[in-house]
């Protein structure tokens, strides 16, 4: 789930609308061509690339172990996850393209920060036992908001999360058999999974955003169908799938109010500290300016291999031209 | 024999990883997104063909070390790549262009080791080649691209050409065990691959409009162990890193 806090905009009146949200209601996907309000199309712009950036901007936290991953099969393993994040991005902007913006324009956005990616990606990982955090925690909970997105309104949209849900959930197996791993190796490996879980377990709740309750914006994208589920539901969802996990594991969730209510079947939990969540989306977390400098690089750097292939195409283009003219 | 043997594996799986840690590093930080996943594709597909040979030299050394071993416990003196693909990346140019000049050699290696007498090797080579034939295309298109680009490009990709040129005459040095394989069928004799390599890569570098530099000096030293560059240490000392400081760790 990378999209947090998106903005819903409200929208215009008329036959036109109630049609519109007729056929939403019955389940019908809308396409490209369709018609649609001027305000679902912002909110899915805003939502999807929001979503595409958090997978860009996620290739660098893991990234930054690929060269020191532990064995050839972890190395392999963590170089295609990471890859499969690219894959998740491209697609993502493909889909929020079908609504008139273009990748790049969607770029530079991000890259002087108009644009948003998850909260999430602006943690460190310090040790080898993040990487597993990362795919067993983070992963598992971009699952539970993804999974009812395949059946979201908006058609490019739901067929890019059924694709990407296929490999999210072999991200999140492979986050947890690192933690396994290290949850059974030596001392020193249990204390590096114990302290992973101990960083990244509030972060993780508050990739669901806050509660979203009393918010209007919230409420007309459910109405859309571009959210399916609260921020409430999806984290409680998380937390009662994720503490048998960690138990599992023999690793403790670092929250002394967890408990299990008998009666409503629900773990009770301690919530994340939102002063935190919003310091990170300000642009104070503790890797914002790394995170958000690596991208503009990577842009930047970049500026004349794009440049140059340009060229490039220009020119054999030139050339087909002028020998199709000869020719004739 | 086996001292011969298990050396060419290792040239083979010391080259595909070393290179496949390099391209690695560009992971997240690559031009444009496309470029990123292909990156990683050709990351992966060596660090694959790495498992294969560096296993193989395990089972040829009989000394029950793993792939892993190899890869994560030796020492720089103990590595047989070339130097070319420990050298760092440079910009996107410069890699592409280290990775063309070492595809081309690749390619032309491949090709004949699907006929070695060692039934293992032949295999190998075969799933590589398929590969391979996939890199050396999409760097050769990368490098006529950039070449024949604009001014800058262009100017980036000769410069980066000048750099690497002299660093790619290594793959073809031949010493007594290249011998030794050749006679027995089992690896052709680096020096006779020189030939199809320049063909493409004068074919390639033309279309590119990049001029091949007038020297036939060659650097040395990494194939053989004695003297690798400074890079490759700095390199081992992050690869290797987890392994060193958790010894007998499983991960």
């Amino acid at each position: 789930m990378y999209a947090q806090m998106v903005k819903s905009e409200n929208t215009d009146s008329g036959p036109e609308l109630d049609a519109f949200q007729a056929r939403i209601d019955a389940g019908e996907k809308i396409e490209p061509k369709d018609w649609m309000p001027a305000g679902y199309r912002k909110t899915l712009i805003r939502q999807i690339s929001q979503h595409a950036h958090s997978e860009i901007v996620g290739q660098l936290p893991e990234g930054n172990w690929i060269t020191r991953a532990p064995t050839l099969e972890r190395k392999a393993i963590l170089l295609a996850k990471v890859q499969d994040e690219a894959g998740h991005g491209l697609y993502l902007y493909c889909a929020a393209e079908t609504l008139g913006v273009s990748r790049d324009e969607l770029t530079e956005m991000l890259l002087d920060g108009r644009m948003k990616y998850s909260s999430i990606f602006n943690y460190p990982t310090l040790t080898w036992a993040d990487i597993g955090a990362i795919g067993w925690l983070v992963d598992g909970a971009a699952i539970m908001n993804q999974v009812p997105l395949q059946r979201t309104s908006y058609g490019p949209y739901a067929r890019a999360m059924v694709r990407i849900c296929k490999e999210e959930s072999f991200h999140q197996r492979q986050g947890y058999d690192i933690m396994m791993k290290m949850a059974q190796g030596s001392e020193a490996q249990k204390r590096m999974a114990q302290d992973a879980l101990n960083r990244y377990w509030y972060p993780s709740l508050m990739m669901f955003g806050p509660s979203d309750k009393e918010s209007v914006h919230s409420a007309q994208s459910m109405k859309w169908r571009i959210k399916i589920n609260s921020n409430d539901e999806l984290r409680q969802k998380f937390v009662d799938q994720t503490v048998p996990q960690a138990e599992y594991l023999g690793l403790t969730v670092p929250d002394d109010n967890l408990r299990l209510n008998p009666e409503t079947g629900h773990y009770e939990f301690s919530e994340p500290d939102w002063t935190e969540f919003f310091e990170v989306l300000n642009g104070n977390g503790p890797c914002n300016k790394e995170r958000l400098e690596a991208r503009n690089k990577a842009w930047d750097d970049g500026q004349w291999v794009r440049d140059g292939m340009m060229a490039h195409a220009r020119k054999k283009a030139a050339r087909a031209a002028a020998s199709k003219v000869a020719a004739e | 024999m086996g001292d011969h043997l298990f050396e060419f594996l290792l040239r083979q799986g010391d080259n595909t990883l070393i290179l496949s840690h390099r391209i690695s590093e560009w992971c997240g930080h690559a031009p444009i997104i496309e470029e990123d996943i292909a990156l990683a594709n050709i990351a992966l597909d060596l660090l694959g063909q790495t498992q294969m040979w560096l296993g193989l030299a395990a089972e040829v050394e009989g000394a029950g070390r793993s792939a892993d071993d190899l890869a994560m416990l030796r020492d720089a003196w103990d590595f047989r790549n070339s130097i070319l693909v420990e050298r760092p990346n440079g910009d996107f140019g410069q890699t592409m262009m280290r990775q063309f000049l070492f595809d081309a050699y690749h390619v032309e290696l491949l090709n004949k080791l699907v006929n070695s007498a060692d039934e293992r090797i032949a295999a190998i080579a075969a799933k590589s080649l398929k590969e391979v034939e996939y890199h050396v295309e999409r760097s050769a298109s990368t490098v006529i691209a950039l070449g024949d680009g604009s001014e800058e490009s262009h100017a980036r990709m000769q410069a980066a050409l000048d750099d690497q040129w002299t660093f790619a005459g290594e793959l073809f040095e031949t010493d007594a065990g290249d011998h030794a394989l050749n006679d027995a069928g089992i690896a052709p004799l680096p020096s006779s691959l020189r030939v199809g390599f320049e063909v493409r890569a004068m074919a390639v570098l033309g279309d590119a409009t990049l001029i091949i530099p007038e020297t036939t000096f060659a650097h040395s030293g990494g194939r053989s162990g004695k003297r690798h560059s400074e890079h490759l240490g700095h390199l081992l000392t992050q690869m290797q890193w987890l392994q060193r400081a958790y010894p007998g760790a499983t991960w």
